[in-house]
């Protein structure tokens, strides 16, 4: 345990849950508008897998890791078009179209991956980038403030989508759409332009969160996300349908991947309890769900299309 | 959806089968494709050899060797081969298994550990058949099946010795996927030579869990740096993420299963490569003499399996690799036992 | 949510449908696996592949003799055994898409089960095998959906992480207490039980084919299934709850019970098919290479696609399994013929999916219209 109490184990761990929560919170986000407009997006997961290929493909192609992720955003955003239709202007249930697109991304992501990419070779990763003055904040700088440009830009989309959820017009008409959108539409507001809209943003996002964990990773191989994808749409729950929650559900969620990691590569966890011991983050995840669950109430059309004259 | 419909469904889903079926069977009857035959001269028949491997044919790693090996004997041996890959799945890969030997493939290399109950099973069906399986020892007492493994431990005892010469901060790191195989004997050679070298070492080691979870390995390569370990090494395909981590604060890297000099230049002091050549090679050599199996294959350092390649792009001190090299002349020659 | 069925029961059926119903319900599942195998032709196309090739490929590989045939039966086998389960689940809108783990921990107690009690006849170790299989998964099951019912923990999000704490309890256990410490190695050991007692074995039906009596009894679950959920006051309340649980509140259904059972029943399937998997295989052991997909083949989530595409009847679900436990058995065929790897086979599901469930919104407007303005009932159910 000595090993684990020293600044520079203690600080590397937290950056690491930092960095590592990236991708999820870049999913998570996106899903939580979605998801208060009243459309769940489980092909999360495929649409990350889709991205992170782009990501990687076009990295591999180009050299140019903006152009990159920009690669790995548009897929999201091609995969929201398609996801849009479904859900919302043919109103099929989203819970199992999802798992559709899902099953969708994993086969073809791998399948172009065999295809297309001949020798695998590690794309360049991205650097990480000090933040003046704050990076020197012993610890905390070291922690917090020498990430990459999309571990900030995720956190810095947290503060962006609760004020624009919560003191925008525009995110007073997602929540309408989400809690009762026969209301909204007396009112004169398109639900469907409204939910067209959310879930565009979430799966673009989605795109950001695959191209996230691809540069982090620096390389692709089949099933990448290792069900990432499903894990952030657990977070929007766990988060309470709120930015802010959903950042502390993947911050926590990473810190518990990292801790665990760390104790078991400096042998607090012997060896023979290495499996068990990485069943803590999911654990740890629907144990505080049990305590917290009852108090939230999910948006109240969830996963429900809306059709005039309901 | 609506109980009533389906019960409608019988009709369409008829005309769906003999949909299909038409434009199958209007198609002529094609070739199949798995044919990569060569000019050969007449004398000698061309063996039919399949490769059943758990990932993909470019996985910088494990199945890689295996395939380049295949690809690079295809010629000289008069090797026609088919290659089933990304078979992780263990009930499909026996289905494909099962198919090639019913199709008379000579040779079957069910590339992986977790294939030999399923080859164990499938053996005595047809006789005629070689299998092969590995890494592992076993060849269930059975005359047609061949086993292999790589003693990967003794690449890691060469690498593990001289990354704690290299290590100032007498902390070096280890990591691992599962703890089985070809990948734990990896692990276990490395810490073994490491403390061979430095009593007082510190050699942590880490199975992250997964052979195909790149974050993970790459976040416990930053929990060794951060508890100062300045040398890195580790054994799957998913370390790619970690040698990034040693690319970025510029450690040196040891590698194996293939060559990893590609991947960071400048920090792979040297990998161990399998070469399976030999032990292919001698297979076709007893399949062509009419045995069929019976025999176990070990990759070692001292028969050619295992090489150690010292990566030209790392400026490695020449007192540590001519360490190395006189590890593995006494590793050859049986002057060093290699814990296992 | 999903597996909400807005449709009134079968019974209330219009008979006077129109013509739009009619082509909408007779070809609606046909249509989506055509598009779907046509995008996957024009996915071969950009591959290179001569697309007639490749599914030449697939369908003998499926479809065409007796051990292509067996080999799909017993694919299907495990597929079905998932499949019954998600209907029983869907239909009273518990979305349970933790089959994966389900299927890990009922083929982990049916081989712990074996291992333990190896001298036992056949007669009786086998039944014995697929109850604790069917055990293991309804305990897996019943987690969820007693999160579900009494915490309001959402199903998806548990049975989500259930399946990555099922992983690694499989790695744990087949790698310690269930190892086979008889192997004969000399770097280590094999994560895997031992050759499991043949008396537990699941035997041949057709000499010379992979039919195994699995796949018997994966029919007749089907069957019971069927009758359970239509024919039985069980089945009624687990179909009404799915309905509204306001509404089966109201008329006096223990709606939170129904909900557990629901789910541990849906669990207990995946549980069988796990054990279906351990002891139909051509291995007899169980075999771990770290991931749950090495065990599963994905049947926790093709076994969704099977129910969908069985319109979430069990017995309709018999039919789908079979079709695309040939997919998948013919996508191993079409890499050895083509080299495309069956990933696309994923792809396809995937498409299915997607496809099945747009239309679904069709056809139900096509009905509405056809019964209007006799009925106005919500198309949102759940």
């Amino acid at each position: 345990m000595a090993h684990f109490f020293t600044y520079a184990v203690l600080t590397s761990t937290v950056a690491a849950a930092i960095a590592l929560s990236s991708s999820f919170l870049f999913a998570a986000l996106g899903e939580t508008m979605g998801q208060r407009s009243g459309v769940i997006n489980l092909g999360v997961d495929g649409i990350m897998l889709l991205s992170a290929f782009a990501t990687y493909f076009t990295a591999l192609k180009t050299g140019d890791l903006l152009y990159a992720v920009l690669a790995g955003a548009g897929v999201g955003l091609v995969m929201g078009f398609v996801t849009a239709f479904i859900s919302v202007t043919l109103k099929a249930e989203q819970g199992i179209s999802g798992i559709g697109v899902y099953l969708f991304g994993l086969g073809l992501s791998d399948l172009l991956f065999l295809r297309l990419v001949g020798t695998p070779l590690p794309i360049s990763q991205l650097s990480p980038i000090g933040i003046p003055l704050l990076d020197r904040i012993p610890a905390v700088g070291a922690m917090f403030f020498r990430q990459t440009i999309l571990v900030y830009l995720a956190f810095l989309l947290v503060p962006v989508f609760t004020f624009v959820l919560n003191r925008t017009t525009y995110g007073l008409k997602i929540r309408a759409a989400g809690e009762n959108p026969s209301a909204a539409d007396t009112v004169g507001i398109s639900v469907a332009r409204i939910r067209w809209s959310t879930v565009l943003i979430g799966c673009t996002m989605a795109g950001l969160a695959g191209a996230a964990l691809l540069l982090y990773d620096g390389i692709f191989m089949e099933n990448l996300t290792q069900s990432e994808g499903f894990i952030a749409v657990a977070l929007v729950y766990f988060g309470a349908w709120r930015p802010l929650g959903v950042m502390g559900g993947s911050v926590l969620y990473g810190l518990a991947i990292a801790v665990v990691l760390s104790w078991k590569s400096l042998g607090i966890i012997p060896l023979s309890a290495s499996d068990l011991a990485a069943t803590a983050p999911a654990v740890i995840t629907v144990l505080t769900l049990l305590l917290v669950a009852r108090r939230f109430r999910q948006p109240a059309v969830l996963g429900k299309p809306y059709e005039r004259g309901d | 959806m609506p109980t009533h419909l389906t019960r409608k469904v019988a009709v369409p889903l008829a005309a769906v089968a003999m949909a299909l079926t038409l434009a199958v069977g209007s198609s002529s009857a094609t070739t199949r494709t798995s044919a990569t035959s060569n000019a050969r001269p007449s004398s000698i028949k061309v063996l039919r050899v399949a490769l059943v491997a758990p990932s993909a044919t470019n996985d910088l790693a494990f199945t890689e060797s295996m395939y380049n090996a295949l690809e690079a004997l295809k010629v000289s041996q008069h090797l026609q081969i088919s290659v089933s890959e990304n078979e992780f799945v263990v009930a499909d890969a026996a289905n494909v298994i099962r198919q090639y030997a019913s199709e008379g493939y000579n040779l079957i290399l069910a590339h992986g550990s977790q294939y030999g109950s399923t080859v164990e099973a499938l053996a005595p069906q047809f006789p005629k058949v070689s299998f092969a399986w590995g890494t592992a020892a076993s060849t269930f007492g059975m005359k047609n099946i061949f086993a292999y493994e790589a003693a990967s431990n003794e690449g890691g005892y060469v690498q593990g010795y001289m990354g704690a010469m290299l290590s100032k901060s007498h902390v070096v790191g280890v990591i691992g996927p599962i703890a089985t195989g070809d990948a734990k004997l990896y692990v276990d050679g490395f810490v073994a030579g490491a403390k061979a070298e430095d009593k007082k070492i510190t050699a942590h080691q880490v199975y992250t869990g997964s052979f195909s979870d790149d974050s993970l390995m790459a976040t416990a390569a930053k929990t060794f740096v951060s508890d100062g370990a300045d040398v890195l090494t580790g054994s799957s395909q998913s370390v790619v993420g970690a040698i990034g981590v040693a690319k970025a604060d510029h450690l040196p890297w040891f590698g194996t299963q293939w060559t990893q000099a590609v991947l960071a230049p400048k920090n792979v002091v040297s990998s161990q490569l399998y070469n399976w050549k030999p032990t292919l090679i001698a297979m076709i050599k007893d399949i062509r003499a009419g045995k069929r199996g019976g025999a176990t294959y070990v990759l070692k350092l001292g028969n050619g399996g295992e090489q150690i390649q010292f990566n030209p792009g790392y400026k490695l001190a020449k007192s540590i690799k001519a360490k190395g090299l006189a590890l593995i002349k006494a590793i050859e020659h049986n002057k060093i036992k290699v814990p296992t | 949510m999903p597996g909400g069925d807005a449709e009134p029961p079968a019974g209330l059926a219009a008979r006077r449908v129109g013509w739009e119903t009619i082509i909408l319900s007779w070809f609606a599942l046909p249509a989506s696996l055509l598009a779907a195998l046509l995008l996957g032709a024009v996915m071969m196309l950009l591959l290179s592949v001569n697309p007639i090739s490749g599914y030449h490929a697939l369908f003998d590989g499926a479809f065409v003799g007796s051990y292509a045939l067996g080999a799909s039966a017993a694919r299907a086998g495990p597929l079905l055994f998932v499949g019954v389960g998600i209907c029983i689940s869907f239909r009273a809108s518990m979305f349970n898409i933790g089959g994966e783990g389900q299927l890990a921990m009922g083929g982990l107690a049916s081989a712990a089960t074996a291992l333990a009690l190896p001298g036992l006849p056949s007669f009786v170790l086998i039944p014995l095998v697929l109850l604790a299989g069917a055990a293991g998964g309804a305990g897996w099951g019943a987690i969820p959906g007693a999160f579900k019912a009494y915490f309001n923990v959402n199903e998806i999000l548990s049975t989500i992480m259930l399946n990555l704490v099922a992983v690694q309890l499989m790695n744990y256990l087949l790698a310690g207490p269930l190892v086979d410490t008889t192997q004969n190695s000399t770097f280590g050991l094999i994560p895997e039980t031992r050759l499991l007692p043949h008396s537990s074995w699941l035997p041949i039906l057709i000499p010379g084919t992979q039919l195994n009596l699995g796949v018997l009894i994966a029919v007749l679950v089907a069957g019971a299934s069927y009758v359970l959920l239509w024919h039985t006051g069980l089945g009624f309340r687990l179909r009404a709850v799915g309905m509204s649980r306001e509404a089966s509140n109201y008329a006096g259904i223990k709606v939170k019970r129904t909900m557990v059972l629901a789910m541990t029943l849906s669990g207990a399937m995946c549980g069988m098919g796990g054990a279906m998997l351990v002891f139909g295989s051509l291995a007899h052991r169980m075999v771990t290479d770290g991931s749950l997909t090495g065990f599963t083949g994905s049947d926790g989530f093709n076994g969704i696609v099977v129910a969908l595409f069985g319109g979430l009847s069990p017995l309709w679900s018999i039919v789908s399994s079979f079709l695309f436990g040939g997919l998948l058995t013919g996508g191993d065929a079409l890499q050895v013929a083509t080299g495309v790897p069956p990933d696309l086979v994923t792809t396809l599901e995937g498409l299915v999916v997607v496809f099945v469930v747009s239309l679904e919104y069709m056809r139900r407007r096509a009905r509405a219209s056809s019964l209007a303005p006799a009925s106005s009932a919500s198309r949102d159910g759940g």
